[in-house]
């Protein structure tokens, strides 16, 4: 018995050994997504995370001209799955979308929907629901503003 | 007691084992694996483009892992990606035949820009109808296929020059010229079976491909080619065999002389005949078809002109150097200086110099000639022979460090040699038979010198078995060091012959489609939003404009489809997001699925064979609804008065 334990005593020892012994390649290091914005582990979710920001982002007064635009870019990438009612289609309707979220958080989410739906808790929740993720449609930063605005018109911008 | 000995003496094994010093046996053993190991989530050190022979494709492994991350559809039908059934991809596959659904592709060759590889394109050969295909790395897609008139068999091609000036493709059945009088005796071989050179010449900039001309020259076997790389940039040398000019049991009849040839073509001379205007026009029929990648649809146009240059009239172009036995590889070192001929019964590996060979042509150094062409001597052209070396020499490639590769077919084994002093260095086995060899960049002026892969054309017992028909195999050797080592064995697609493998992060980075702009799509039939999609009858062609994207398709009620009609359903896919397809299938589809990349449009014909409710549905896993993509089609007696009708989230209003 005292022999056997003496050859446990070893046997970690010799693990040691072991381990140290192979332990020559470096671990890898993971890589991020392409469009990951760096983690931070302070996300706001008012804002959301992406390149919007109260500071960036001017709402004075109302462009037709862009929301039109806004509309025609929307037909073609966001209308499939998103009424402009209140209605719940794949995804949730448009209308009041301005009101209950800040623009930012609009803006940075159909810009960036991949990080945040990982991390915005509401859209946790609106996962759950709709049980798609919504699709990254590679909006310009000029195209997603366009679409904002035609969202602000849904909401009765003049 | 007995057992505590036991379990002490087998501690002391592993720890001499895993930790002493090693011998070379245990050192091969103890870190192959981890050289080829790439952990999860991480990116292989090269992309590795690998013919799929018999298949008609080509294959994209990562090395050193050897996984297989995409089959590249070229030559042949693919069902699962819609190739060659989807009525955008039927023209690549015209020919002058007709549709040709199957053919043989043997070998690739990259794009080089100075003579290293540039990311640009992978080019392969058909063997059997004889074309040439280009694969654009931006998409890793077949861009364009060329038919190669006055050919039979297209072995010795698609090899390139060093800014891929030109792809050529040698005949390597010679056959009657196209332009001449075909329907002869066979037995006529010597006086009406010609060879025929073609030199494509490449776009820069587009890649497009053009039969620039064509040498004519006796009738032999061409089986391989390389071009001249620095400073015997303007030359490509060919290997050929059946010097005699057998039409029959060529196993014999063609094995008769001691030498066959290498044949060098002086093409910068050949470009200043074609300049001078001494090439004739001739009379020919072959497809072009290109894709078009705004419209996502590819075009098919028979062309019926192609200018030779007669390679007996024009007396400086072709040369033979004679080569021992039936020459298989012909391969130049990067140097540019040293030309590999790799007789495939022969018990030695002639080396030859371009220096000597140039000074043998000003010295005209020649033993006679071969049907009006000047045949070296041999000595003249000679650096050197690799004594011994093997049995059944094929292939060989370079390390750019001074030193060659060979592939031994009878001996299964590939051979290191020293290019300057012809003396054989190492040699390791492979399993079994091998045929062509690759290291990356290994054809070039700038090889990279780390690995070297076999492609072998047995198999036998090293892997499971799976019946009488039995996968084909790789194995990839770590070059690094003096002595090659086998790291990694795996199994393969189709048959593979040549290959090519380059750095990763030059093909990552060099500016990959990742999605199709909806903005930019200009296919005919696209359906930009749901708004537009809508179902058109004119006369018995109903085209339906359809849309998906995650979970539905717009329309997917559709009634009105008679007897007699031909449905075409022109699905664009309205994702913008990378990896994210849609598939499409409907009952009955007596061709394939489609298989839609996001924002293109793609084309399945349809036509109904009875009367009924056929559904049809997303083939690709796009998103936890994906079970719910669905949709049905109506189809009722030819002249109902059911009018065509569609609709989506409720029903067709009567």
């Amino acid at each position: 018995m005292k022999f056997f334990l003496k050859s446990i005593t070893l046997l970690f020892f010799l693990t040691c050994i072991i381990t140290s012994c192979s332990d020559k390649k470096s671990s890898a290091t993971p890589t991020m997504g392409e469009n990951a914005v760096p983690a931070t582990d302070d996300y706001d979710p008012n804002r959301g995370e992406g390149k919007f920001n109260e500071s960036n982002l001017s709402l004075d007064g109302f462009d037709m001209a862009m929301a039109e635009k806004g509309e025609s870019i929307s037909n073609t990438k966001c209308a499939s799955c998103h009424k402009i009612t209140d209605e719940r289609l794949v995804g949730p309707g448009w209308a009041g979308v301005t009101q209950r979220r800040q623009a930012p958080w609009v803006l940075n989410f159909i810009t960036n929907p991949d990080p945040m739906i990982d991390k915005d808790p509401e859209l946790q929740s609106q996962l759950e629901l709709c049980l798609v993720r919504m699709p990254n449609q590679n909006l310009s930063e000029d195209d997603a503003r366009s679409i904002y605005e035609y969202m602000r018109k849904i909401d009765g911008a003049k | 007691m007995r057992n505590q000995v036991l379990f002490l003496t087998a501690l002391i094994f592993i720890i001499s084992s895993g930790c002493k010093p090693r011998n070379a046996a245990t050192a091969v053993s103890g870190d192959m694996a981890a050289k080829a190991y790439v952990a999860p989530g991480q990116h292989d050190e090269f992309y590795n483009f690998v013919s799929g022979g018999f298949s008609g494709q080509m294959s994209v492994y990562g090395l050193p892992s050897g996984r297989l991350f995409r089959v590249i559809p070229i030559f042949s039908v693919d069902p699962e990606k819609g190739y060659g059934y989807s009525e955008e991809t039927k023209p690549m596959l015209n020919t002058s035949h007709g549709f040709v659904p199957w053919d043989d592709l043997h070998h690739v060759e990259s794009s080089q820009t100075n003579g290293v590889i540039d990311g640009k394109w992978v080019f392969g050969n058909a063997n059997n109808t004889p074309r040439i295909a280009r694969v654009d790395l931006k998409t890793f897609r077949t861009a364009e296929i060329i038919e190669l008139p006055n050919s039979g068999g297209n072995h010795s091609s698609p090899f390139g020059t060093e800014n891929t000036e030109y792809i050529v493709a040698g005949t390597r059945f010679s056959v009657p010229s196209d332009y001449a009088e075909t329907d002869i005796p066979i037995s006529s071989y010597k006086e009406n079976f010609k060879g025929h050179i073609s030199f494509v010449s490449v776009d820069k900039t587009s890649g497009e491909m053009d039969i620039s001309f064509q040498i004519r020259t006796p009738g032999v076997n061409f089986d391989l080619a390389r071009s001249g790389r620095a400073k015997s940039h303007g030359w490509f040398f060919f290997s050929c065999y059946n010097s005699e000019q057998a039409n029959t049991l060529l196993e014999v009849n063609a094995s008769q002389k001691d030498k066959d040839f290498i044949m060098a073509v002086n093409w910068k001379k050949a470009e200043e005949y074609l300049k001078a205007g001494k090439g004739q026009k001739q009379k020919v029929k072959y497809a072009h078809n290109r894709f078009n990648e705004e419209t996502h649809t590819a075009e098919s146009t028979i062309k019926t002109e192609v200018t030779v240059l007669d390679a007996n009239e024009l007396k400086d172009i072709c040369y033979f150097i004679p080569c021992p036995k039936s020459p298989h590889g012909c391969d130049v070192d990067p140097t540019g200086e040293y030309i590999v001929g790799s007789g495939k019964l022969a018990a030695v590996i002639p080396v030859f110099s371009f220096d000597k060979m140039i000074k043998a042509i000003a010295d005209k150094s020649y033993e006679g000639d071969y049907q009006g062409i000047p045949v070296i001597k041999y000595e003249s052209a000679l650096y050197g022979e690799v004594k011994k070396p093997g049995l059944g020499p094929l292939h060989t490639e370079f390390d750019g460090k001074g030193n060659a590769y060979t592939s031994f077919f009878v001996s299964s084994e590939v051979v290191k040699w020293n290019i300057k002093d012809l003396k054989v260095l190492d040699r390791v086995p492979t399993y079994y038979s091998v045929g062509h060899l690759c290291i990356p960049g290994g054809n070039t002026r700038n090889p990279y010198p780390k690995y070297l892969i076999a492609y072998n054309k047995i198999t036998k017992d090293r892997y499971l078995p799976t019946g009488p028909e039995l996968t084909q195999s790789a194995q990839i050797y770590d070059i690094s060091g003096e002595k090659m080592q086998m790291i990694l064995d795996f199994p393969t697609i189709g048959e593979p012959h040549y290959a090519q493998a380059a750095p990763a992060e030059l093909i990552k980075n060099n500016g990959q489609v990742k999605i199709y702009k909806i903005e930019d799509n200009k296919h005919p039939y696209a359906t930009k939003s749901e708004s537009e999609a809508r179902v058109v009858r004119q006369g018995n062609k109903v085209h339906v404009y359809m849309t998906s994207i995650r979970s539905h398709f717009a329309p997917d009620n559709i009634e009105g489809i008679q007897m007699g009609d031909e449905v075409y359903f022109h699905v664009t896919n309205l994702e913008q997001d990378w990896d994210v397809p849609h598939g499409f299938a409907v009952k009955g589809a007596a061709n394939a699925e489609l298989l839609i990349m996001p924002g293109e449009t793609t084309t399945l014909k349809w036509e109904p064979d009875r009367t009924g409710i056929f559904p049809m549905y997303c083939t690709d896993f796009c998103s936890a609804l994906h079970q719910e993509m669905q949709g049905y089609l109506r189809v009722s007696p030819k002249g109902s008065k059911v009018p065509i009708r569609f609709s989506l989230g409720k029903n067709v209003e009567n």
